[in-house]
């Protein structure tokens, strides 16, 4: 299988426009397909989502692949994987790459061993080997208390990315691509599960992928009384509010604000940890912050390994006088 | 209605991060001394799923395990929450496979049990964090999957998922039999009663080499992995915090505020 060629990026579109991980593939393609002297295709696949095409070529990519068909408004696993396989099949990517969204992560490893190959999800870093040309995956392991650099024999290689581990290329409106328009070619018989109802769950306020400030909660925040003082707070620096997961489970919070290797992956300029440890599996989804301020009565905790700044004690007396403090300086 | 959970045995992911050690001459992890292996806790739950089928409605499950040096009071554990049988493919030839290699000899097992509605796995093992086993024994035995599951319901011959996604769920069903991945957010495991326990205590687990399976070995184990390791290793962290203090907890805090003010990060 030697005429593999190219780095092809399933593009996942949201409300009419790439979504943010489509856009940071493309930018981590970009610089692959130029190392590797090859071009760079998007694949988009959806209902009305051929006007999306020109966006993916500002981000980067050569070429175009556009399915569009009814059938494949929502996501449903079959059929977007009888997609992929019938437009790799055609195109013959070498390198295949995937967001680890709910979509991706679902989607990609029963894509690769449809083509016979194989995929290594949730990527943080991706590089061609100079010597064999090989991708090297770089995915963090044993809930990111280590990392492992995985590669495969089998094309095209694939890998699903996390959020925010790429950056994505300024759109140039000028750039021109081809687009290639493929029938989706799908027999409705072969869509083994239906979707009955898409369940949104609004957070007020600041989205929290948007958010440049986060204050989020552990288990020692005790209770859902304690992140309304939380929300006070996050509120005063127009920031959103996280949780690690035992405040989810509890049922304290929504589970979409859970941040880690299973929740959300954020990336702000500051994020204040209340009563978290620390966890490997928290900081999985927090470690791209920019400053981690650390609030903990233990002094020993992780989460001080990973924080710019910190304070040892108790969150009720701190956040309260932070809060107060923050608010004069602020002058509100 | 027959279930089947796939279920693996690996170091604590909650064993404290300091505790977490690579043996540099073999290249893999070394187990944490003193701290006993778990079932994974996805698995667990996925256990639990399967048992809130049972009380709803009654279901005999088969719990499979894939792995080497299996500790019978860890792999029993489903069984004393409830389950009916523990059948281990426990063998070195199982050992050290990718997804595909593993889900592959337990696509084979679940066939030679021969009668299931529903395979239920974790979502991924908490050790590897690989997040595949289910969709592959899915694609190798032609059965719809639906992964992250919250909430199953089963009834006229379908299953019935809420599957979560970045901003709340899906409601998705399939036709039985279904392969179906379970997360955290389905709820805590039940613990073990004492009956179970003792019922447990007389079970003996099924034993199934490679050879009862009629799996090929160049496709099982650390032969049949397509995804090669070529390193392993642990992220420096650079560790540098500075600590706030004053002369109590309160004006700490405000020394914090003024700190952030004075680096621009109020
Ligand atoms: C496969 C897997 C995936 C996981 N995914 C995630 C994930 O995505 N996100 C996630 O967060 N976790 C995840 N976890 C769970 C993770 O391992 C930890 O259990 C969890 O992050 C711990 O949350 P915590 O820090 O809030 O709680 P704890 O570890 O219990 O820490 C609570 C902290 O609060 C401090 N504290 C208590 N009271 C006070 C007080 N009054 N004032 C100040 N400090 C106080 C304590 O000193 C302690 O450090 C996962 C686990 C597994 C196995």
């Amino acid at each position: 299988m030697t005429d593999n060629k190219g780095v092809m990026i399933f593009t996942e579109v949201v409300d009419g426009k790439l979504a943010p991980i489509a856009r940071e593939l493309l930018g981590c393609g970009r610089k692959l397909a130029g190392e590797l002297k090859e071009e760079l295709s998007a694949l988009l696949i959806g209902s009305g989502v051929a006007g999306v095409a020109a966006e993916a070529t500002a981000y980067g990519a050569d070429k175009v692949y556009v399915v569009d068909n009814e059938l494949l408004k929502d996501y449903r696993t079959d059929a977007f994987v009888g997609v992929i396989e019938k437009v790799a099949r055609q195109a013959n990517p070498r390198i295949l790459l995937l967001g680890q969204t709910s979509t991706g992560n679902d989607l990609a490893p029963r894509a690769a061993f449809r083509l016979g190959t194989a995929v290594t999800l949730d990527c943080v870093a991706l590089e061609i080997d100079a010597s064999s040309k090989l991708l090297l995956q770089t995915k963090p392991v044993y809930g990111g208390n280590a990392r492992a650099i995985f590669t495969m024999d089998t094309l095209p290689q694939m890998a699903t990315v996390r959020a925010k581990a790429m950056s994505a290329l300024t759109p140039d409106s000028a750039r021109k691509g081809e687009v290639v328009t493929v029938d989706a070619g799908l027999d409705a018989a072969t869509i083994k599960t239906n979707l009955l109802q898409k369940v949104v769950q609004e957070v007020e306020g600041v989205k929290l992928e948007d958010a440049s400030v986060i204050v989020s909660g552990g288990r020692g925040i005790g209770g859902p009384e304690g992140f309304k003082e939380l929300e006070e707070l996050a509120k005063l620096f127009k920031g959103a509010v996280g949780a690690s997961r035992p405040p989810c489970d509890n049922g304290w919070v929504p589970t979409s604000i859970q941040i880690g290797l299973t929740g959300k992956v954020v990336s702000p300029e500051v994020y204040i940890a209340v009563a978290i440890s620390g966890s490997s599996q928290h900081l999985a989804g927090c470690s791209g912050s920019k400053n981690i301020i650390a609030i903990n009565r233990d002094a020993e905790a992780n989460i001080f390994k990973e924080a710019r700044f910190g304070v040892v004690g108790d969150w009720k007396k701190i956040i309260p006088a932070f809060q107060a403090k923050a608010k004069e300086l602020l002058g509100k | 209605m027959n279930i089947i959970v796939c279920v693996k045995q690996i170091p604590d992911p909650e064993a404290p991060p300091a505790s977490f050690k690579i043996d540099p001459a073999t290249n893999k992890v070394a187990p944490p001394p003193n701290i006993p292996p778990v079932i994974s806790p996805f698995d667990e739950q996925a256990v639990e799923a399967a048992l809130r089928i049972k009380d709803a409605g009654g279901a005999k499950i088969t719990i499979i395990s894939l792995g080497v040096n299996l500790l019978r009071d860890v792999v029993k554990k489903p069984l004393s929450m409830g389950a009916d049988e523990l059948i281990l493919l426990e063998d070195p030839a199982f050992a050290d496979g990718d997804s595909w290699a593993t889900a592959y000899a337990l696509a084979m097992a679940i066939k030679k049990v021969g009668a299931y509605d529903l395979i239920l796995c974790g979502r991924q093992a908490a050790d590897w964090d690989s997040g595949q086993v289910g969709s592959c024994i899915a694609e190798i035995l032609g059965l719809p999957q639906i992964t992250v599951a919250k909430k199953l319901e089963v009834r006229d011959g379908k299953v019935k998922v809420e599957r979560v996604t970045a901003d709340g769920y899906d409601v998705i069903e399939a036709g039985l039999p279904a392969v179906v991945t379970v997360s955290n957010e389905l709820g805590t495991a039940r613990y073990a009663t004492i009956k179970g326990i003792m019922a447990a205590k007389r079970k003996e687990p099924i034993v199934w080499k490679p050879s009862d399976i009629g799996v090929e070995t160049a496709k099982i184990g650390a032969a049949g992995r397509r995804v090669k390791m070529q390193k392993l290793f642990q992220p420096v962290r650079e560790g540098k915090c500075e600590v706030i203090t004053g002369e109590n907890e309160e004006d700490a805090a405000a020394n914090l505020a003024k700190k952030l003010a004075e680096v621009k990060l109020l």
